[in-house]
């Protein structure tokens, strides 16, 4: 165990992978820097620039090379800054790295990691501060990955460079200070929940760095006398609606909790998959449908909040 | 530029690959049509090769040309015109022919069809629906080849359409950055779609873009095939010896439209008419006999090719579709195909 950053876990995991595999590449822009939030730091130094790569400001070919590293034996992880920046990308995502393996009939696989960013970032408006996860969700071929921890940064980052797929690895950009324990060795297993914390009285789902949300409400929940359960998805593709469906048969009440806008978001598909299949009442939060914006005052109409968790929480309980 | 005279066997060989892919070209078109509700023409359920069929006829000399050139390990992206290509690479018409027919013993087990024809096994890496998307993966394969130090290169074909795209413009850009063996090839029919490309292409062309990149590039007349084959001997050469990559602008012309059922009434008759008095087929043939082959290996040739199609037709028509459950597989490891 060692105490590390969620952006020095990622470097970490990203240099024992390849270390282990000298297939393992990686490429971006400002790589050799360390990436812009010094998730790459040392690595080029370690590596050198063949492996750790700086490209030009080209993102459908920083992931369209991929594909054809992929194709030829490498696992390139990709970096695309933001994953506001990797629209500039979406056919290439999209159309060629998702679809690949099943269009020409398994003849070949993607196994590529493409790292995007995510969230809020204090003052960086509306181009550099999307949760776009159910965007990905909703195309087959894709595995999508959002890590809430530095432990979980690790081992699901080496869980997805060996997975074989195509994956969308969302990291949160107001995460990437966050310390904890990271156990090197610990294996991340993609599609499996983790239980934050046990309740009795009502269940929040979520990821990523809303999972901190949820921690803190459910604090303020307890005091308040209601005791929430809060379970982190950590991966939307495959997603554990076993330990959802589990915890929800058991509190009979669930909220989702995302930063993403709130209208057609990956809680959607929760909600409606809770619906099918438990007896359980459901409620969703997520941003309103706005862009982020710049002022302060504008950015905090997009961001989730403890008090808007816990009243959001509280209705349902109180819904009949 | 002139180039000297190709020997006659090796311009034979030439020859029977482009009549290899006229061959495949008219059965698949034939099998085509009302296949697809499009340009004013209803489905029929009837139709062996169903959806959109984009047909290169008309432009087998820059196929044949340029994958003469070709290792069985250099890898290869194509576009949705890219039957010749994957034929010419060394693809079997056979499993072609069952891809297009949707047959599970095609290429891509009848998940792919015409835009995704491919056979990794001889280092096609594909066809493609979307305009440039192969150039990117080209690039990447090149880089992916020069970083594990094997000794092949990587070619991309796109249509004159696809220089409008940005992928372009980063491929040439990414490839001449990092000095990466690949052959860019422009496979110029003058048509973007239903729309001539001169009126909305500014500048000089693919040439003249590369060259602005620092990409050296050459322009050949796509409809003789000594000029595409001598061009791309260079261009080839020069790759492999890891000069960085090159561009070779084919001007050449689509006989059909934009898919098979297209009639391409958009067109003006006198400019179709003096494309196929230009016939790439019909100039070989004629260059050969002037060279001393005989009528009768000419016509062998065009013999073989069709029988060889026949067959395979028949044996498309006879094999059986996939099974529904393939619909759910091949998807991915993590989270399956499944409803939900």
């Amino acid at each position: 165990m060692a105490l590390m950053s969620y952006a020095a876990a990622a470097a970490d995991a990203l240099a024992l992978a390849m270390d282990a595999d000298a297939r393992v590449v990686a490429l971006g822009e400002d790589l050799g820097r360390g990436g812009i939030f010094g998730q790459y730091r040392g690595l080029q130094a370690r590596f050198g620039p063949r492996r750790v790569i700086d490209t030009p400001i080209s993102e459908a070919t920083i992931v369209g090379a991929a594909v054809g590293m992929a194709l030829t034996g490498l696992k390139p992880v990709v970096e695309m800054r933001v994953m506001d920046f990797a629209l500039c990308a979406m056919d290439e995502i999209v159309n060629q790295a998702a679809k690949n393996r099943f269009m020409f009939g398994g003849q070949g696989r993607v196994p590529a990691v493409i790292r995007m960013p995510i969230g809020i970032w204090s003052a960086s408006a509306a181009q550099h501060s999307q949760s776009l996860e159910s965007w990905f969700v909703h195309v087959p071929g894709l595995v999508v990955i959002a890590p809430g921890t530095p432990q979980d940064n690790h081992a699901l980052l080496r869980a997805a460079i060996d997975c074989g797929d195509p994956v969308a690895y969302l990291e949160h950009k107001e995460l990437w200070s966050m310390e904890g324990e990271v156990d090197a060795r610990a294996a991340g297993e993609i599609g499996r929940a983790r239980t934050v914390r046990a309740g009795r009285d009502l269940t929040l789902v979520s990821w990523s760095q809303a999972v901190q949300h949820c921690t803190a409400a459910a604090d303020a929940l307890a005091a308040q006398g209601i005791d929430a359960e809060v379970i982190d998805l950590r991966t939307l593709w495959p997603w554990d609606r076993e330990a959802v469906l589990a915890s929800a048969a058991r509190t009979g009440h669930v909220l989702v909790v995302h930063e993403a806008v709130q209208v057609a978001g990956f809680g959607a598909e929760i909600a409606a998959t809770l619906a099918e299949h438990s007896g359980a009442r459901v409620a969703r939060l997520g941003a309103p449908r706005v862009p982020v914006g710049y002022a302060p005052v504008l950015e905090a109409q997009a961001r989730l909040s403890v008090p808007r968790i816990v009243e959001r929480a509280r209705a349902l309980l109180e819904r009949r | 530029m002139s180039e000297p005279d190709l020997p006659v066997p090796t311009l034979l060989d030439l020859y029977r690959t482009m009549w290899r892919i006229r061959a495949f070209e008219d059965a698949a078109e034939t099998a085509s049509q009302g296949g697809v509700a499009a340009f004013g023409q209803a489905a029929a359920a009837q139709a062996a090769v169903r959806g959109p069929l984009h047909l290169s006829t008309g432009q087998e000399a820059v196929a044949a040309g340029v994958c003469a050139h070709l290792r069985r390990d250099d890898c290869l992206t194509s576009t949705h015109r890219g039957h010749g290509h994957t034929l010419a690479k060394g693809a079997d018409p056979e499993r072609m022919l069952h891809e297009l027919f949707g047959k599970a013993s095609g290429y891509c087990g009848g998940r792919g069809g015409s835009m995704h024809i491919a056979d990794f096994s001889v280092g096609m890496l594909g066809a493609n629906g979307v305009v440039a998307a192969g150039i990117p993966i080209a690039v990447g394969a090149a880089q992916s080849l020069q970083l594990q130090g094997i000794d092949a290169i990587a070619v991309s074909f796109f249509g004159d359409g696809a220089i409008n795209r940005g992928p372009f413009a980063e491929g040439l850009n990414w490839a001449a950055t990092f000095g990466l063996p690949v052959l860019f090839v422009c496979e110029d029919n003058q048509w973007s779609a239903t729309t001539r490309t001169g009126t909305l292409s500014a500048g000089e062309g693919a040439a003249a873009r590369a060259r602005a990149h620092g990409v050296p590039a050459r322009v050949v007349n796509g409809n003789d095939v000594e000029a595409v084959y001598g061009a791309t001997r260079d261009l080839v050469a020069e790759v492999r010896a890891g000069a960085g990559p090159r561009l070779l602008h084919a001007r050449t012309y689509r006989f059909k439209g934009h898919v098979s059922v297209d009639p391409a009434a958009y067109r003006d008759p006198a400019e179709l008419q003096a494309a196929l008095a230009d016939d790439p087929l019909r100039r070989t043939h004629d260059r050969l006999l002037a060279r001393g082959a005989t009528a009768a290996m000419l016509a062998a040739a065009e013999h073989e090719a069709r029988a060889e199609i026949k067959r395979a037709l028949a044996s498309a028509a006879a094999a059986p579709w996939p099974d529904a459950q393939a619909a759910f597989e091949q998807v991915q490891d993590q989270g399956a195909g499944t409803w939900r």
